[in-house]
């Protein structure tokens, strides 16, 4: 059965904009992704490159990429590479666009570039300790 | 342990309304050259061609001889892979982080595709539990129905299943897409964390139980809500990425999404994280 929606009155802010939960505010941290990790892709902003990438691979849309979104990390624009599990910080001489839906497209392609690389950290991990 | 500063000197990311607190603390950061060459595969592995194809009857071989040769067929530049007689074994498929095109004609066992990253699959016959656990990229089709845990803790790409699956489908799931034409068990979303899940039919008791975030959509009944699951609007935007999405998944596309039922985690339970709580600290 589906639950009735209480009727509450909620301050509507912006994630990492202000502590949202009583919890944050008893530890005095910030709880939670720093960016709305729901928000879907918009198919219309979609770069030349991540169009290569996709017919590459095959797939009919971003896949995996969907979930990819630009975050921040010291302060800087930054995108999380999940292989490195770390955050893979924007270079200051690209310039971002004003809204996250362009935002993310760039963390996008980025991240592609970041990944395929030789320089990726993973490479050298895998040179040391491949098994077979 | 990472500490919360405030600041009052704007950053070039909270100057974009992305945050107004500095985290610190043992965060790995990296810094690349986004001029790379154009490279759209991970370094050490296979350049295949979907139009070079083979054909695998596996009748007489045990599951790591079946996935060593799918292997060396990938080191040959075999894009398309035909697998004859999986016959319910276990284990096929698994760790591949390469682009192909894998079709296996007849079902799997238990924890087939797990692990994988890039491959197009399409499993012409029924799976067992735990089908494509840990998928972090690539598209898995299985034509008929699968069983419980299926794509447990996957954090990418599509997992679509043409009939009904089991309980804790996505369970503890970290991101990726998965899509049922039927109906789903128990527990469907249970500890989930981030990504998408939508079922066409009808879902059992305590869906999206203790939920961390993500979201669920449901096209038909649904049995219970479990704890810190709640509805949500379904907005133009869901409504549009889930047209384009059974499109890409080959089921329901005139299925009228308008009617779906979207849950949420009502964040309730948001009690852990990823930073050393203060009071813990005091504990010690």
């Amino acid at each position: 059965m589906l639950k009735k929606k209480t009727k509450t009155k909620e301050k509507k802010t912006k994630l990492g904009t202000s502590k949202e939960t009583a919890r944050e505010k008893m530890i005095g941290q910030h709880i939670g992704y720093r960016y709305d990790v729901n928000l879907l892709p918009d198919y219309k902003k979609i770069t030349p490159f991540l169009k290569k990438y996709i017919e590459a691979m095959g797939w009919d849309d971003l896949n995996w990429l969907e979930d990819v979104h630009m975050g921040y990390e010291e302060g800087r624009p930054a995108v999380f590479c999940r292989n490195a599990n770390g955050w893979v910080t924007i270079p200051k001489s690209i310039k971002l666009p004003n809204n996250q839906q362009d935002r993310d497209m760039i963390a996008r392609e980025l991240l592609v570039k970041f990944q395929m690389s030789p320089k990726h950290p993973l490479v050298d991990l895998k040179k040391a300790y491949l098994k077979f | 342990m990472a500490n919360l500063k405030t600041t009052d000197k704007k950053s070039t990311s909270q100057s974009m309304g992305m945050h107004t607190e500095l985290l610190t603390g043992r965060t790995q950061q990296k810094f690349f050259n986004p001029s790379e060459a154009e490279n759209f595969f991970y370094f050490g592995t296979y350049d295949v061609d979907f139009n070079k194809r083979t054909e695998l009857d596996v009748k007489e071989m045990t599951a790591p001889e079946v996935n060593k040769e799918i292997d060396n067929l990938m080191s040959k530049g075999f894009g398309t892979i035909v697998i004859k007689n999986p016959q319910g074994k276990h284990s096929l498929g698994v760790g591949i982080l390469n682009k192909l095109n894998l079709i296996f004609e007849g079902s799997l066992g238990y924890f087939g595709m797990g692990s994988c990253d890039g491959p197009t699959v399409r499993i012409n016959g029924r799976v067992g539990w735990s089908c494509a656990e840990n998928l972090m990229a690539g598209k898995v089709v299985i034509e008929k129905n699968a069983g419980s845990c299926f794509g447990a803790a996957i954090r990418g790409g599509d997992l679509i299943c043409k009939g009904s699956v089991g309980a804790r489908t996505g369970i503890d799931m970290k991101g990726g897409t998965i899509i049922v034409g039927g109906d789903a068990g128990a527990f469907t979303g249970f500890m989930m964390q981030r990504g998408r899940i939508i079922i066409l039919g009808d879902v059992g008791i305590n869906l999206g139980d203790s939920m961390y975030d993500g979201t669920i959509f449901i096209g038909g009944k649904i049995g219970s809500f479990g704890s810190d699951a709640v509805p949500a609007d379904l907005t133009v935007s869901d409504q549009d990425w889930l047209k384009r999405k059974l499109k890409v998944a080959e089921i329901g596309e005139k299925f009228d999404v308008s009617k779906m039922t979207k849950i949420v985690s009502g964040k309730k339970l948001w009690n852990y994280d990823n930073l050393e709580p203060a009071e813990k600290k005091g504990a010690i």
